[in-house]
């Protein structure tokens, strides 16, 4: 197999199949798709589609049973240390036993890094997410949207090249879901990160992504990848007037639609159904 | 009622039920006037003469020591052992049996074969004993508290390579905490079980020993200022777990309230 080194990420032929004999269910059928440094790629697909199975196998939590996933080049077989994963689940993958300070550190402690590499690693991460006045307190007394900005924190303390995100925005209210997606178009500048976004939220895959890889429901394949040609900086409100965003966000929308097997709803009624739906 | 208020009557409750519990006490064993059953003020007469603090030294600080080492040594093997067990599947599948038969046994039934295993009526046979009974509650709870860590926390750990000593340190160790604390309660009493027991079969010292002397002589009275030493000790014993266990676990309190809304 020949190995192409021009991309970071690359995802070829993954499958995934939990269990085996008659209770074999196939989750992923066939995924390929590559992610270029410094890209925002969103993944998004129908709900129970097996979008979280792909990144935890991307992610090298979970292997493919077949194909390979491919960092620079070299096959991922355990979670790689350029990589940091952000969880939906905030409050469940923060420890509530740590300060906010020290659940920032904890990625960090078995780095080869000075002490005072690592302090100044943590303060500029919560800076970074806006958190630097909390960094004392407990997570649980923090809300959920500013307990998933110190799991974020804490990803980018880690210095990963690339940032994992498994629908990190899903579980909180919508105003604060705008706010944590401008964050994260921000500290990816800042940091230089290249970002793989997992969400069922159509409109936030188009407003965050250069490109939306649209998947099809299980066993799941790469139904299309849609170029997105928006300016940026992107605006909650400008960005999601233009023209083009509405066009991108439809025609994703109909790949989607067309994958569920409940009849159509009108589409206007189905938008606002997205947003508190869970996948 | 304002919290504050509130909390002042449940002290003051906490006081007041026991004071007249033994104002009650006095008054009955006042008129009954049995041998058997002195008066209350009889045995705390006989109570300061004893224990405060002419035969401290001689009988409650070994006592206490029997505790406190059975006690340690139980909480360390518990933690030691429980860690691994809990992580390990296969692990638990081997041992498991074990445990539940050893936990079943009544502790009087291995009293006599503690001793002959063990050649001695000494402080090792004691320790011994206490430690082995001591151990079953905390490596239970252990076992159960590392089996309940939240699945996000450890693929969190595991994706930022937290791996060996430092995951347990740092996630599986503090995870568990609460349960090992619950285990730790139960564990103590049964210390304080334990100790009267193995001192009153086969001893020249401790509480239990005074108790079994008072008894064969029939001391009425040193034997109830003995039982009310040990039901003190007990309780104070209790008390200073539960102070431990709100500075240690200050945290698992906060995070309980705010996830409970």
């Amino acid at each position: 197999m020949s190995i192409s080194a021009e991309h970071l990420l690359e995802i070829r032929n993954v499958a995934k199949t939990y269990g085996t004999g008659a209770k074999a269910t196939q989750a992923i059928a066939d995924a390929s798709f590559a992610v270029d440094d410094r890209e925002f790629v969103c993944v998004v697909g129908p709900s129970g589609c097996g979008k979280t199975t792909l990144l935890k196998c991307v992610g090298g939590l979970l292997r493919p049973t077949r194909g390979l996933v491919l960092l620079r080049g070299k096959p991922v077989t355990s979670p790689p240390e350029e990589m940091a994963l952000v969880f939906q689940e905030y409050g469940r993958s923060l420890m509530p036993w740590a300060s906010v300070r020290n659940n920032v550190l904890l990625p960090l402690r078995h780095k080869r890094l000075g002490r005072h590499e690592r302090k100044e690693l943590v303060e500029e991460a919560l800076e970074a997410v806006g958190l630097t006045g909390f960094i004392d307190h407990y997570p649980w007394q923090l809300s959920g949207g500013m307990q998933q900005r110190v799991a974020i924190a804490r990803a980018l303390a880690y210095q990963p090249s690339i940032l994992l995100m498994d629908e990190p925005f899903a579980s909180v209210d919508a105003q604060t879901r705008g706010d944590l997606e401008d964050l994260v178009l921000r500290v990816r500048e800042e940091f230089a990160v290249t970002i793989l976004f997992v969400t069922h939220d159509i409109d936030e895959s188009v407003y965050l992504a250069d490109r939306v890889v649209v998947l099809t429901h299980a066993p799941t394949e790469v139904k299309e990848i849609i170029d997105v040609d928006l300016p940026f900086p992107r605006d909650q409100i400008a960005t999601k007037e233009l023209q083009e965003f509405t066009h991108l966000r439809g025609h994703v929308y109909r790949l989607i639609k067309r994958e569920q097997a409940e009849p159509s709803e009108p589409l206007a009624a189905a938008t606002t159904a997205t947003k508190g739906d869970r996948a | 009622m304002s919290r504050r208020t509130y909390q002042a009557a449940a002290v003051a409750a906490e006081i007041a039920v026991p004071v007249a519990i033994l104002a009650a006490w006095q008054l009955w064993t006042a008129q009954a006037d049995d041998p058997k059953f002195p008066r209350l003020s009889t045995i705390l007469v006989e109570f300061r003469e004893m224990w405060l603090f002419s035969q401290f030294g001689e009988h409650v600080v070994p006592s206490l020591e029997r505790i406190g080492l059975g006690f340690g040594i139980a909480l360390v093997l518990g933690i030691v052992l429980g860690i691994p067990l809990g992580l390990s599947r296969w692990g638990r599948v081997l041992a498991m049996p074990h445990i539940e038969w050893w936990r079943a046994m009544p502790p009087p039934a291995l009293l006599p074969i503690s001793i002959v295993l063990l050649h001695s009526i000494g402080n090792r046979q004691k320790v011994s004993f206490i430690a082995f009974f001591c151990l079953f509650p905390i490596l239970l709870n252990t076992i159960d508290g590392v089996r309940g860590i939240d699945p996000a926390l450890t693929e969190t750990a595991k994706s930022y390579g937290v791996r060996g000593l430092e995951r347990i340190g740092r996630i599986v160790f503090p995870a568990a905490l609460p349960q090992i604390f619950a285990g730790m309660r139960t564990s103590l009493s049964l210390a304080v079980i334990m100790m009267v027991l193995t001192e009153y079969f086969s001893s020249t010292s401790g509480v239990g020993y005074v108790l079994l002397i008072s008894k064969n002589t029939f001391q009425l009275t040193p034997m109830w200022a003995a039982i009310v030493l040990i039901g003190l000790l007990g309780y104070l014993l209790n008390l200073l777990l539960i102070l431990v266990e709100r500075r240690v676990l200050a945290w698992h309190r906060g995070w309980r309230a705010a996830t409970a809304q």
